[in-house]
């Protein structure tokens, strides 16, 4: 398995080095604000964007993570029976569609990748995405999965401006399709008064088209994180709507508790 | 007597010697007091008239007290303490637990609710002197409380075991190495290990559970006790016991029930509805309450980009950051918590309540106030850059505020204090 | 500044002051209760307790004829016995020594009110926790095991109760009660599924 994907990136990388050197000689287009978002020069004020309300999006999500990500992170705080139960999917789908054969629908969402396996095939176990959308925030995960890159330098093959030198692969890449970084030389001060240089990210060069349109593979990633941010904590949904009461509850109690005191007060002068 | 009625006799207060006691209430109070406690401690308890908005933070104090027993109390029964075990038995309440969430949430918000309660009632008696003479012991009974709850907090972030209790522990503990001598033993005999690890977690957990409420509660009864020997100060600064009416009650008093009873439920009403909003809409409040790094599991190999104690902590977080050297930053930290001890003798003003004070003492209190709002901002923000010139500009202010009072305080001017205290009916 | 307190205009309405306080009192007391259920709730059952509750599947094609197997549900041992022809007819003919040979007061799901206490004469599924005051008891299946005329059954070793091999207690027994018979069905051939029947998971 190891020498098979190490195989595949390299190709992948070849591929793309290939392109990326004839998209070189190619002219670039004058530079306009909607080309910078187009290239990802603004990638650090990309957002999310999720509605966590929007179930359906959260249904893809799971349908998504399932596909694509359950091979190697596993999500081992939430249950399958929960899931089903709070995202309104029926027993029979989650059975025949999301349960890998042979777990139960109260077990936890665990990935089937021995984590020592891991270790060696990337250097660093996948880790669990229970709390990821609260420990890093959906602005981060949507980042993540939208500024990989072709790298040859890397053993995946892909380097990710998120997360520079992420060990995780271009797992998407059939999806989103293939980028070129493109860096540009800045001076930087050093120490002592001599000028250092240091690469800053200027834009993306697209490579090769995925199965999804930048559109498309946009509202995927959305809906991935919208998931995630579901996972982090379910029970929000619940805590939200309970809230509405209480607060007017209180609200309700406390206007009394002061027309009662106006009331006593009218003795004190 | 400022209570009458409508008729002009005295208003009806509520007795319990009016009516016929029930025989069970009879049988009680032959064996305790407890009629007597009510009449003395609480109707024949007279109060000043005149308080405001800041009289209401006492209370409010005790009752999130409450709130955090309550809930600390039954998360204790779901937590699991461990290395091994604490992160995911936190995760355990939050998922898995009937209302697990909701018990955690309000404990998570109680206690930066616990904080900033607090705070606003230090503010109070910087606003009205009420730390002066007699009440000298109530205000260092309040400052042990204060000093009881910042441990108890910090021990209590500790216990999820998150990648920031751990290495706020570290940190925390870490000031300690710098006591001269005797700091490296002094440190690893807190830790209990070589590094922050599971010996200190579940000391950590017998003193936050056990130890530190046992010791709050008691100090809190001192503070209550020392408070009704001497009665409360009030906005404008006047020994309202200097004039009594014929009935030996205070002129410019109040029986503390019903009148204060019934208000305090108002502010009571009001907090529960901005505590109810952000335990259920903001829990993490934007990171500020439960932060980030902290739904990571401890890792003693990875520290968090920047680490910062809970904000109620960061002013004196960022004045340890503003000096160079490690020793003289945790001793200049100690000084600023120990500054507030020293308040009672520091001031030297002839009048008690900021209200007839001069410029100097006006501004010197808005300007420490200033400072430790900054403080607290500056605390949260890696320490480079402006960051570090502010907070040693505003560390400055904040210590000239304590320790050259006895100066400013002396020498400002004062208005004339009135006879009887200012009240406008409300 | 005057010296006393003036006279309150407007009256002081003491029936006012009075519903207003118990209308505050009483909503205080509602939010009370609300406040109490998720403490209440929260010591009920935890989604891992109940997760654990799931049915306990057992595959009843390792189970020989005359032999008991023992499995967990919702933290109850469960006595799953394959009875032989033999031992089904020694369940009849001491209906008189029992202390409730129809089930009447004892704990069984409709289909095992009878008296074999089961869907079938061939297995017998059982709580295997003494209705005295829950100790295991232990298979006594042998006729004349414990007396010449014992029929066969269980012997519960904490205080000598005595169950036949449907469960149904004996008189002098300190137990009162039938063996408990948990939901049970037979979802597929040879296999038992403890916690679910007709009426759906337990």
């Amino acid at each position: 398995m190891r020498t098979e994907l190490r195989r595949v990136w390299q190709g992948t990388a070849l591929v793309a080095a290939a392109l990326l050197a004839a998209g070189a000689l190619a002219e670039t287009s004058g530079a306009a604000a909607e080309e910078a978002s187009k290239t990802g020069a603004d990638w650090k004020s990309w957002h999310a964007n999720t509605d966590v309300t929007d179930l359906p999006s959260v249904q893809r999500g799971a349908r998504n993570f399932r596909n694509y990500c359950l091979g190697c992170h596993s999500l081992k705080y939430e249950r399958w029976s929960r899931l089903g139960s709070d995202l309104a999917i029926p027993e029979k789908l989650l059975e025949t569609d999301l349960i890998p054969p042979g777990d139960k629908p109260t077990q936890y969402i665990m990935t089937t990748m021995p984590a020592a396996d891991a270790e060696t095939w990337f250097g660093k176990v996948p880790p669990d995405l229970s709390l990821m959308a609260r420990a890093r925030g959906r602005d981060y995960l949507y980042q993540f999965l939208t500024t990989f890159y072709v790298d040859p330098a890397r053993p995946t093959g892909a380097n990710n401006l998120r997360l520079p030198t992420t060990a995780m692969p271009h797992v998407l890449s059939e999806l989103e399709g293939l980028k070129a970084a493109v860096f540009r030389d800045v001076a930087k001060p050093g120490e002592g008064g001599a000028v250092g240089h240091e690469q800053v990210f200027d834009h993306f060069e697209p490579l090769a088209q995925g199965r999804l349109s930048p559109a498309e593979y946009q509202a995927f990633v959305r809906d991935t994180v919208n998931f995630l941010d579901y996972v982090g904590e379910p029970t929000q949904a619940a805590r939200r709507s309970l809230g509405v009461w209480v607060v007017l509850f209180l609200l309700v109690f406390t206007w009394l508790a002061w027309l009662v005191k106006r009331e006593y007060w009218k003795d004190v002068h | 007597m400022s209570v009458k009625n409508a008729s002009g006799a005295p208003a009806t207060l509520p007795s319990t010697k009016g009516a016929t006691p029930s025989p069970l209430w009879a049988w009680i109070n032959k064996r305790l007091p407890v009629d007597q406690f009510i009449q003395d401690q609480l109707i024949g308890y007279y109060a000043p008239k005149n308080f405001n908005i800041w009289y209401f933070f006492g209370s409010i104090a005790l009752v999130v007290l409450a709130l955090q027993l309550l809930t600390g109390i039954f998360l204790t029964m779901f937590y699991k303490v461990g290395e091994t075990t604490s992160f995911d038995s936190v995760e355990y309440i939050m998922r898995e637990v009937n209302y697990g969430w909701l018990i955690r949430y309000l404990h998570s918000t109680g206690a930066s609710a616990f904080f900033i309660v607090v705070y606003l009632h230090m503010f109070r008696a910087f606003l009205y002197g009420s730390y002066r003479k007699p009440r000298e012991l109530l205000w260092l009974f309040g400052m042990a409380v204060y000093l009881a709850l910042m441990a108890e907090a910090f021990m209590g972030y500790v216990l999820p075991w998150g990648n920031m209790s751990f290495w706020g522990a570290q940190v925390i503990v870490n000031l300690f190495g710098t006591i001269p001598g005797i700091g490296p033993g002094l440190v690893e005999w807190i830790r209990g290990d070589y590094g922050i690890a599971d010996a200190t977690l579940n000391r950590f957990f017998a003193l936050h559970v056990v130890a530190l409420p046992l010791g709050l509660l008691l100090l809190v009864v001192l503070h209550l006790v020392a408070l009704r020997t001497t009665g409360s100060n009030n906005p404008d600064g006047i020994e309202i016991k200097e004039k009594l009416g014929p009935d030996g009650k205070p002129l410019d008093g109040i029986p503390f029930h019903p009148y204060y009873t019934v208000k305090d439920v108002v502010g009571i009403g009001i907090f529960f509805v901005l505590l109810a909003i952000v335990v259920f809409f903001v829990p993490t409040l934007g990171g500020l309450f439960l932060e980030s790094p902290n739904f990571e599991v401890a890792n003693p190999l990875s520290t968090p980009e920047h680490i910062a104690p809970v904000w109620y902590f960061t002013p004196f977080y960022a004045i340890l950051r503003a000096v160079p050297d490690q020793r003289w930053g945790a001793l200049l930290m100690l000084l600023a918590v120990v500054s507030f001890l020293f308040v009672p003798w520091l001031d030297r003003s002839p009048v008690k309540s900021m209200r007839y004070r001069g410029p100097l003492s006006r501004i010197a209190l808005a300007l420490f106030a200033l400072s430790f709002v900054a403080l607290g901002y500056l605390g949260l923000q890696p320490a480079e850059g402006l960051y570090v010139v502010l907070a040693r500009i505003f560390a400055a202010i904040y210590f000239a505020f304590f320790w050259l009072m006895p100066f400013y305080s002396k020498f400002d001017p004062v208005k004339p204090v009135p006879e009887r205290v200012v009240y406008h009916a409300h | 500044m005057a010296d006393n307190a003036v006279v309150a205009d407007g009256d002081v309405d003491l029936s006012r002051r009075k519903f207003l306080t118990r209308a505050t009192i009483a909503t205080g007391a509602v939010g009370a209760a609300f406040v109490a259920v998720p403490f209440i709730e929260s010591w009920a059952p935890s989604e891992r307790a109940r997760a654990q509750g799931a049915p306990t599947e057992l595959d009843l094609s390792k189970l020989d004829a005359g032999q008991m197997a023992t499995t967990v549900w919702r933290k109850s041992p469960i006595y799953v016995v394959r009875r032989t022809a033999d031992m089904v007819a020694r369940i009849a003919g001491h209906d008189g020594e029992l202390k409730d040979p129809n089930s009447e007061k004892s704990e069984q799901p409709p289909y095992a009110k009878n008296p074999i206490r089961a869907r079938s004469d061939e297995y017998l599924v059982l709580v295997g926790t003494c209705t005295h005051l829950g100790c295991l008891p232990k298979q006594r299946f042998s006729a004349g095991e414990l007396y010449p005329s014992w029929p066969g059954g269980f012997f519960c070793p904490c205080h000598g109760s005595r169950f036949d091999l449907a469960g149904r207690v004996f008189e002098g027994s300190p137990a009162s009660l039938n063996l408990r018979v948990p939901p049970y069905s037979y979802p597929k051939p040879h296999t038992l599924l403890i916690g679910v029947d007709e009426k759906g998971a337990a």
